[in-house]
């Protein structure tokens, strides 16, 4: 699969963007602790779709903006970025944190989002249990905790992480920490405002997340009017690792019957 | 020179055994470990060793605050800092400090000041801190905005003491609709902003630019000179040459009647043997955003568990002994020692951090009084062949801004 790089420069930000594939265009934001550049799931994925990926401000490749301080913030550079590249209609795939992006900007334009794929989305304050606090343990542990199989973290990053992604996680976490400190990963009026969102949705949970409780993946659903569930087995949190086939064949699917 | 007491306020009746079966003694160690009929008497012990301080003749009380952990007691600096306001007649009652960025309200920080040096007839000094890593998790103050709250908060108060209200502010971090507090500080302009700290290169600048005395804790006297350096590099920027009045360091150091008893005690200073004194993760002292972005490459490593703290390399005792971090024996010894730190250092303030860990109360007070009555008066007579000067002897201007005001006033006078 080819993957070409581009920077968009979108209200003084610089967003670092992949692309590949062809097909109906799928925007996939990445989550909390940012992406690999290459990933089988992306793959998977481009094999259908045209997939954009974008690296939040402050993450990978893409620089920190200190003016960003929250979620909405991010999710108005990228419906922005996306209006600015004719991209206004795709899906949006929002995968835990990336989730709750895509959940405001579908927000933002709630008759001009046509789909929403949400996996693991933070965002909401689950009803029980809380969402996992990465502050309390290390950027490894953290990962870890995502995964359901004790053998996918040294698949995706080798059994001892380079510096290099030591700084990269470090970098993802401090910007995580300037979006979503308090509450931690959670907006309380988001419920509320998805109420009038149009978009076809599919709410996806590994049935194994112990990174966000599954009851909110519940008021997701029951938030969004046109929303329906989907669990995906033998997954944690990090779904695109761990199932990346099945994952993209549910949002191929979801694509085709909406 | 400026001599004063210190202790951590170490809560040494906590189960040991319990912090060692969960691996650590910070933060997520639950509090049902922690008894309020050992809390009460040891705060009493603390409070009784702080006025048999001033007895003894120190110049000055030292306290601080930590949160969620027995190897500090002081939940809030504010508390003892009032108490010893009303009870104590001749100490200066210096805070190492207020963790600014822990609080939402730096005007009720400034009220609180201002009363507590009021209380005190003007013996307080105002020391400011970013507060720990793992502070900031317990309070639940965002480590990415640490250094930003710190300086915006210290803003704040200044102004708040120094600048006659109403006025408004709206800042980044903290926003005031009435700056109008009715209660400030009794000395003028403001009490003495020392700031303390071990190897924060961001700090170590800031207090040379404000011209604020920066309190080295702890750290060893080639790490003190290379701190003297970069303090005294960032003054020479903004155009004046530090002195003596601008350099402080604490020494963990106690003595007894005898080396053996004094070596004995002073294995307490290892009682919990990690960061600071406790046992934690190495992510709670360094959540992402807090430490200097110049220094990410080494922290990671450290946060990950894949390295030692940058910050305080763990040492054995002896080794601490050798390299003077630990100062411990009778009044001689410990004198010569401390001796060769001040020539070393050159510091025109010090502390000495007294008691520790599990040593008998009994031992924590002759370790006071055989500092005050004789290790001080030896070192009082070294500080004067060496020209220490503390910035009460040398009357140096609370900052930098503070002596720049006076001198346009007395330019525009003339």
């Amino acid at each position: 699969m080819e993957w070409t790089s581009s920077v968009v420069s979108v209200a003084g930000t610089a967003i670092h963007v992949r692309r590949g594939g062809k097909g109906s265009p799928v925007v996939v934001l990445h989550r909390d602790i940012g992406s690999p550049d290459r990933l089988a799931f992306y793959d998977a994925l481009a094999a259908k779709h045209e997939v954009i990926i974008p690296n939040h401000p402050g993450y990978g490749a893409s620089p920190r903006v200190d003016w960003l301080g929250n979620v909405r913030d991010v999710a108005a550079v990228y419906r922005a970025m996306l209006g600015q590249m004719g991209l206004g209609g795709a899906t949006l795939v929002g995968l835990g944190f990336g989730g709750w992006i895509a959940a405001e900007m579908a927000c933002f334009a709630p008759h001009d989002t046509p789909r929403l794929v949400l996996a693991g989305a933070m965002g909401i304050k689950p009803p029980v249990g809380d969402i996992f606090d990465q502050a309390l343990v290390s950027y490894i542990e953290y990962v870890r905790e995502g995964c359901h199989d004790k053998g996918t973290f040294g698949r995706i990053y080798g059994e001892r992480p380079t510096s290099e992604q030591l700084v990269l996680w470090d970098l993802c976490r401090e910007m995580s920490f300037r979006l979503a400190w308090k509450p931690y990963m959670f907006n309380h009026s988001l419920p509320h405002l998805l109420r009038a969102v149009k978009s076809k949705s599919v709410i996806v949970w590994g049935d194994d997340d112990r990174i966000v409780p599954a009851s909110a993946g519940a008021v997701y659903a029951e938030s969004l009017p046109h929303a329906q569930q989907a669990t995906v087995a033998n997954a944690g949190h990090l779904i695109e690792f761990e199932q990346p086939d099945a994952f993209a064949r549910l949002i191929t699917q979801f694509i085709a019957s909406t | 020179m400026h001599l004063m007491y210190f202790t951590e306020q170490p809560m040494k009746d906590y189960p040991a055994e319990a912090g060692l079966e969960i691996g650590y003694t910070s933060l997520l160690m639950s509090n049902k470990h922690f008894n309020p009929v050992d809390g009460s008497r040891l705060y009493n012990e603390f409070l009784e060793n702080y006025v048999y301080a001033e007895e003894m003749g120190v110049d000055g009380i030292m306290l601080n605050e930590h949160h969620n952990a027995p190897f500090c007691m002081q939940a809030k600096a504010n508390i003892f800092a009032s108490l010893l306001a009303g009870m104590t007649k001749r100490v200066k009652i210096v805070l190492l400090g207020n963790p600014l960025p822990l609080n939402d309200n730096p005007v009720r920080l400034a009220e609180e000041l201002a009363m507590i040096d009021m209380i005190s007839k003007g013996r307080l000094v105002s020391g400011f801190v970013r507060g720990g890593g793992q502070e900031q998790l317990a309070t639940n103050a965002n480590p990415a905005f640490n250094r930003e709250r710190f300086q915006e908060a210290h803003d704040l108060i200044v102004k708040a003491w120094t600048v006659p209200g109403p006025f408004r502010w709206e800042g980044k971090h903290f926003h005031q609709r009435v700056v109008n507090p009715w209660a400030l500080p009794l000395q003028q302009p403001h009490p003495r902003i020392w700031i303390p700290g071990v190897i924060s290169h961001e700090t170590i600048v800031w207090a040379a630019q404000n011209g604020y005395p920066y309190i080295c804790l702890n750290t060893s006297i080639e790490d003190t000179k290379r701190i003297w350096q970069r303090y005294d590099a960032a003054a020479a920027e903004v155009g004046y040459t530090p002195g003596t009045e601008h350099r402080g360091y604490l020494i963990r150091c106690h003595v007894a009647e005898t080396e053996e008893k004094a070596l004995e005690s002073a294995r307490q200073f290892l009682w919990m043997d990690g960061e600071f004194t406790g046992r934690l993760k190495p992510v709670w002292a360094s959540p992402s955003g807090y430490f200097s972005p110049s220094s990410r490459q080494t922290f990671v490593e450290f946060v990950a568990g894949q390295s030692a703290s940058p910050s305080r390399p763990r040492k054995t005792f002896e080794q601490q002994l050798a390299d003077l971090q630990i100062v411990a024996g009778t009044p001689e010894q410990v004198t010569r020692s401390l001796r060769t730190i001040m020539r070393e250092t050159r510091p025109g303030i010090m502390a000495f951090w007294g008691n520790e860990g599990r040593m008998a109360q009994a031992d924590a007070q002759t370790s006071i009084r055989l500092l005050g009555q004789e290790v001080m008066p030896a070192l009082r007579e070294t500080a004067k062949e060496l020209d220490l000067k503390s910035p009460f002897e040398t009357d140096m201007p609370v900052s930098r801004a503070w002596a720049e005001a006076q001198a346009q006033r007395k330019a525009a006078a003339e």
